[in-house]
């Protein structure tokens, strides 16, 4: 029988690759995009796992905003990416070092 | 019936919205000539926000009439309070912006209008009563301010930001996202009402953690210590009218933001998120202060003086009382104050081509070649210092106070002598200024609108300003009461 906490245990290994994928990911930027995707998503998969053990429907109407803020995200997360290229001619994470202290 | 009572509260809002769709209309049609009336009818729908939030300060309205669309604002006097400030700061930057980008050629007037979306999305934050309402007001001001940071799109460093500031500020919506899942999971609710009795009964290790995932995902957005290290990044990349947007209204926000949800959601576990707060307080100033030691950037170094100013903002929050609340917002209204003039000071410096200028390198004797300008900066340099009779001083002692009465007498201590680590910063510019030789490299002149609001601020921190204190402190006792009314 699966149960609520089989969900939570997943979501957490979500969650907890999502931000490995931000902090130790060292190659570029799409890929910190992505890991910004899997932590909202493992945000969803709580949200409405939560929301059908309680028999509550807040839960799921939680995750269809947060689906369409992430879509929103994405969109600007890409757009400003677009210019950092066009200016710097690159997407590598170690090279976004103009500024340091 | 509900509708009309909701709309009719939330008026303020609706004429940011409609207001801010149709200048996106004006200014898909109109290009960058459109710039200039965008920004002036920006301004206008902002000063018509002021206007129509005001009533709800005076008032100090509180109770269940403030809540609107079935609990997920509410309109009080304590969000009222806030609003004022954020839609004061936003119409600074309205005003100062022009004159930066159009000599670079980049006014632009989706300027004005993410301004005022960032600020739309604000006054939803204040007023969230809810973890729905409170994310979709997080993210408004989120995603407008990540595209404000990388405004200036031929400039390297303003790409950088825009990009830093994208990347730390999703995570930061991730981990508040996660924290508000497991809230709701194990409270069974969103409203903050409903999660202050869903945790009256105890907390469990669903909620501790909850708990502490929604406090740092809000000290990321206020930029506390720990979670502060976007900050001298995005202030130093950002053109200087979006940093002092930046560290103005959003600031506020959060800050208001988060002594809603402590007091109002988590308020009856007060102990949990009080250590939480009081370890974010104490890091902060002492970060901040040591931080910006060292500093050659001015925008940089006001960077970390606004971190240091969030930990005394904190050390109101930390005290969980009526007077603490009352005490951070009135240090915010000071704080507001300095972080405008000084910005505005900033962006005065330029040189003969009008190239800004933002090392201490520049500002070498300015009190010989702009003498005006330099006597702003001392008196602006020296209340951000905290020294008597400057108001910047009235905001210190009061959270202080705030922080004594509520037996938190170690936490005021520890506050009172990094406070006098920063003094060492602050006095930086007056050694630099006033008993440096002269370099004369500040030579652009500046426009009176600058002039208007370096002397508004100026005249806000100076000593004149305890005349309004009494005014002040009853408004702000007002919208605290308001908050703990709602809790």
């Amino acid at each position: 029988m699966i149960g609520i906490e089989h969900y939570i245990v997943v979501s957490s290994i979500l969650f907890v690759l999502g931000v490995l994928g931000i902090f130790l990911n060292r190659k570029n930027v799409i890929v910190i995009l992505m890991a910004i995707e899997l932590i909202l998503l493992s945000v969803n998969i709580n949200l409405v796992a939560f929301s059908a053990f309680l028999g509550d429907l807040t839960g799921q109407v939680f995750a269809m905003f947060v689906l369409t803020v992430a879509a929103a995200e994405a969109a600007i997360g890409l757009a400003i990416l677009v210019t950092y290229f066009r200016r710097r001619g690159t997407i590598a994470v170690d090279d976004i070092n103009r500024m340091k202290g | 019936m509900e509708l009309t009572t909701s709309l009719g509260l939330i008026v303020p809002e609706l004429v940011l919205a409609v207001s801010g769709l149709i200048m996106l209309l004006f200014a898909a049609w109109g290009g960058n000539e459109a710039s200039k009336p965008v920004s002036i009818a920006c301004c206008v729908a902002l000063g018509g926000a002021f206007a129509l939030v005001a009533p709800s300060v005076c008032g100090g309205y509180s109770g269940p009439g403030t809540l609107a669309f079935y609990g997920q604002l509410r309109i009080d006097a304590f969000a009222g309070f806030a609003k004022l400030m954020i839609y004061a700061s936003a119409g600074a930057a309205l005003v100062v912006a022009p004159r930066y980008f159009d000599r670079l050629n980049a006014m632009k007037p989706e300027f004005a209008v993410l301004v005022i979306f960032s600020a739309l999305g604000m006054s939803i934050m204040v007023s969230a009563a809810d973890l729905i309402s409170l994310y979709i007001g997080l993210e408004l001001t989120s995603l407008a301010s990540y595209v404000l940071a990388s405004f200036l799109r031929d400039d390297d460093k303003s790409a950088e930001a825009g990009l830093k500031y994208f990347v730390l500020g999703a995570l930061a919506s991730g981990i508040l996202l996660f924290g508000s899942s497991l809230i709701y999971g194990f409270t069974g609710s969103t409203s903050f009402a409903g999660i202050s009795a869903g945790m009256a009964g105890g907390l469990s290790g669903g909620m501790l953690f909850g708990l502490i995932f929604v406090m740092a995902g809000l000290a990321f957005k206020i930029s506390a210590v720990p979670f502060h290290m976007w900050t001298p990044d995005v202030y130093e990349g950002a053109p200087t009218p979006v940093t002092m947007f930046f560290a103005s209204a959003p600031k506020v926000a959060a800050v208001a933001l988060l002594a809603r949800v402590s007091l109002e959601a988590f308020g009856s576990q007060p102990d949990a998120w009080q250590q939480i707060v009081t370890f974010a307080a104490i890091a902060s100033i002492v970060v901040g202060a040591l931080g910006a030691i060292g500093q050659e950037n001015l925008k940089r170094l006001l960077a970390f003086s606004s971190i240091n100013n969030v930990g005394f903002i904190l050390i109101g929050l930390a005290t969980a009382t009526v007077a603490g609340a009352s005490s951070m917002l009135l240090y915010l209204v000071f704080y507001v104050a300095m972080t405008v003039g000084s910005f505005v000071a900033l962006l005065m410096l330029t040189d003969a081509e009008g190239k800004p200028l933002e090392t201490f390198a520049d500002i070498k004797g300015l009190s010989t070649t702009r003498p005006a300008l330099a006597w702003c900066l001392l008196l602006i340099m020296f209340s951000l210092a905290g020294i008597p009779p400057l108001m910047g001083f009235y905001g210190k002692l009061v959270v202080f106070q705030a922080a004594v009465e509520a037996d938190l007498i170690a936490l005021a201590a520890i506050g009172i002598a990094a406070s006098v680590i920063g003094a060492f910063y602050y006095l930086k510019f007056i050694k630099v200024m006033f008993f440096d030789e002269a370099v004369d490299r500040v030579q652009g002149k500046a426009d009176k609108a600058q002039w208007a609001l370096l002397a508004l601020a100026t005249l806000a921190i100076s000593p004149f300003a305890w005349l309004l204190t009494g005014w002040l402190a009853s408004l702000a006792d007002g919208a605290a009461a308001a908050l703990f009314f709602a809790a």
